[in-house]
């Protein structure tokens, strides 16, 4: 059922500005794939090229071998979720899930008893057997997604793409609704695209994660892979926080105010850089080679963690650094401090 | 007495005072407008069916008993008839075209529908004149071809339709424009055709603006006056509606048969009033649900 999907150098332009600039990747069949960017980075648009809903002015969008171009938007087949859900407000939950089926021409309609039974079925997965009854308005978000989805998996679609799928959702029901989304994913098994502006659901949800910055892909890959080996200032800067050092690199270190704080392991380049640190890779620690110095100007609460913010002489903002032990450095303590790991760009 | 105190009742004093004032300038706005809703709506349609009942139910029964009379009213329900249907088909269309589609020209196109409103209907009138009358454009070319428009019912219909245009498209577009695209791009990739899309989606999503719409529509055509007093040349008999027939009558100084004629038209503004109220009771949830979210 699930189809590999092809993107092959998408662009887009919208009166003068670049949606889409040359975007190629491919989506494994079963893979979940999410699409992270900030908003106007052309993830929406991308999304709603690969559905058949905007035209690309070049490139191709691929299912296995078939390009879309010659497919109707009824033979792509695609199970699309919208941000706002767009149910039907007036039809029940049943009709909404039934519409896809009922759609059909004449001769692929399947027999009402088949749609009940489908549609009955898809309820369950969904788990919101007992409310085919009641419309879209009488439902709370979490439930609304749930039948926005069981309607798209109704067509049992060979893509199923997800447009913010949590963006309308409050914190809580979008953390149960991720680990749910997740294990649907892994019991039907579709190619799935979903896009979204949240670092975190991308890296938690997705087997590989497309970051999109001004209409082109900055770096594609596992969630670990993104996360641990940033390609670009960008993307080390969009997943997760850090902290961004002026440094000078020469012969194979880099320098902060012309201390070497920092060994930058087999990048053959020098000159001016910026070293990005995220708060857990720098260490508390006693004196000692590439340390740098600092004064502790404030300690908050972060979740499980604590988080230090150093001041540290030459450098504009502060330095901010998570701290797992329970002891912790007084405010206006002096510190060393040491890098564990970082990327220069 | 303590400060306190003192000061406490002084604030209790003053928020009574504003009460105070606040009663007295509700009431007088109250009263404004009571006023003028007797004077110049309630007062009228009293009037109307109080000089239409003058010398009683027989009087007023007569008065539908004229041929010509019996003529005007058909003529009206055949305008009507045309011009609605006609009217709800290319609002509908034109309403659609501006709501979920850009082009250019989106803003004359915009402009143009809301025209009729801006254009007095005498001058509509006199426009079809014009162009079809006898000396019009067209005139030479129509009487050559054995075609009557002018002075005829295909006139009428014309200027109804003119008139009447603007109503159902200008209930359509706010209401289509807020519910954006997502539910048609939705049913498009769930596999339904356009016309199951527009049949199931669309049209049931704006169908009490739809409703509304018609009816004010409805209540125009059969009460249009100016344009339809130019173009149809008012024949007795054949090219008199309800409007322009009561108008005759009042010239002649038949005063009854002329308001009895009129109470039909202020008891269909009056059903049209009671309908959408009604309609707006009864379904309040479900016209709210199909505004919002």
């Amino acid at each position: 059922m699930s189809v590999a999907l092809v993107i092959d150098q998408a662009e887009k332009q919208f009166d003068v500005f670049p949606a889409l600039r040359g975007v190629s990747f491919t989506v494994e069949p079963g893979e979940l794939m999410a699409l992270l960017g900030p908003s106007g980075s052309g993830k929406t648009t991308l999304l709603r090229a690969i559905a058949g809903l905007e035209q690309l002015d070049h490139g191709r969008v691929l299912f296995d071998d078939v390009d879309t171009r010659q497919l109707s938007l009824r033979e792509r087949r695609i199970g699309f979720v919208f941000q706002s859900y767009a149910l039907f407000k007036n039809m029940n939950v049943f009709e909404n899930i039934a519409f896809g089926l009922r759609a059909r021409p004449r001769a692929k309609r399947p027999a009402e008893a088949d749609i009940r039974k489908r549609v009955g079925d898809l309820l369950d997965l969904v788990q919101l057997a007992g409310l085919e009854k009641r419309f879209p308005a009488q439902l709370s978000g979490g439930q609304r997604q749930r039948v926005a989805l069981a309607r798209a998996l109704a067509i049992e679609p060979s893509v199923l793409l997800l447009d913010e799928p949590f963006g309308a959702l409050d914190a809580k029901v979008r953390k149960d609704l991720r680990s749910w989304l997740r294990e649907l994913h892994g019991r039907t098994g579709h190619t799935t695209v979903f896009v979204t502006h949240d670092q975190e659901e991308a890296l938690e949800l997705a087997d590989r994660v497309a970051i999109l910055n001004l209409g082109a892909i900055e770096q594609i890959g596992s969630p670990d892979a993104v996360y641990d080996q940033p390609e670009s200032a960008f993307v080390c800067e969009f997943l997760g926080e850090t902290n961004k050092l002026p440094v000078h690199i020469a012969g194979g270190q880099a320098f902060f105010e012309d201390t070497p704080v920092f060994r930058s392991n087999g990048q053959n380049r020098s000159g001016p850089a910026s070293l990005y640190v995220r708060p857990q890779h720098i260490k508390l620690v006693d004196n000692g080679p590439l340390s740098l110095q600092g004064v502790v100007e404030h300690i908050r609460r972060n979740g499980a963690l604590r988080r230090l913010e150093v001041a540290v002489k030459g450098y504009a903002k502060r330095l901010e650094l998570d701290l797992a032990s329970a002891v912790a450095p007084a405010i206006g303590e002096r510190v060393s401090m040491k890098i564990t790991a970082g990327h220069i760009f | 007495m303590s400060d306190a105190s003192i000061r406490q009742e002084n604030l209790a004093e003053r928020y009574a005072d504003n009460m105070r004032e606040g009663i007295v300038v509700r009431g007088l706005l109250i009263l404004v407008a009571l006023v003028f809703l007797a004077l110049f709506l309630f007062l009228p349609l009293v009037s109307v069916f109080a000089e239409a009942f003058k010398r009683g139910w027989p009087a007023y029964l007569a008065a539908f008993d004229d041929p010509d009379a019996m003529a005007a009213i058909r003529l009206t329900l055949i305008v009507a008839a045309i011009a609605v249907p006609f009217n709800v088909i290319i609002g509908i269309a034109a309403a659609w075209a501006i709501a979920k589609f850009d082009f250019k020209g989106k803003n004359l196109l915009t402009s143009l529908i809301d025209l009729p409103f801006s254009v007095s209907p005498v001058i509509a009138g006199l426009i079809y004149v014009l162009l079809f009358g006898a000396q019009g454009y067209f005139g030479t070319w129509l009487k050559a071809h054995n075609v009557e428009i002018i002075f005829a019912v295909p006139g009428i219909v014309l200027a109804t339709v003119f008139v009447t245009f603007p109503f159902v498209a200008r209930e359509l577009i706010p209401h289509l424009q807020a519910l954006g695209k997502d539910d048609e791009e939705a049913a498009l990739t769930l596999g339904a055709s356009g016309w199951r899309t527009f049949f199931k989606i669309t049209l049931p999503n704006v169908k009490w603006s739809l409703l509304y719409g018609v009816l004010l529509c409805n209540a125009r055509a059969m009460g249009e006056f100016g344009a339809v007093s130019v173009v149809s040349g008012r024949i007795r008999g054949l090219t008199t509606t309800i409007p322009t027939q009561i108008e005759i009558l009042y010239n002649e100084y038949n005063g009854v048969a002329a308001f009895a004629l009129a109470s039909l038209l202020a008891a269909l503004a009056l059903v049209t009033l009671i309908l959408k109220t009604f309609l707006e009771w009864r379904y309040a949830d479900s016209i709210a649900a199909s505004r919002h979210s």
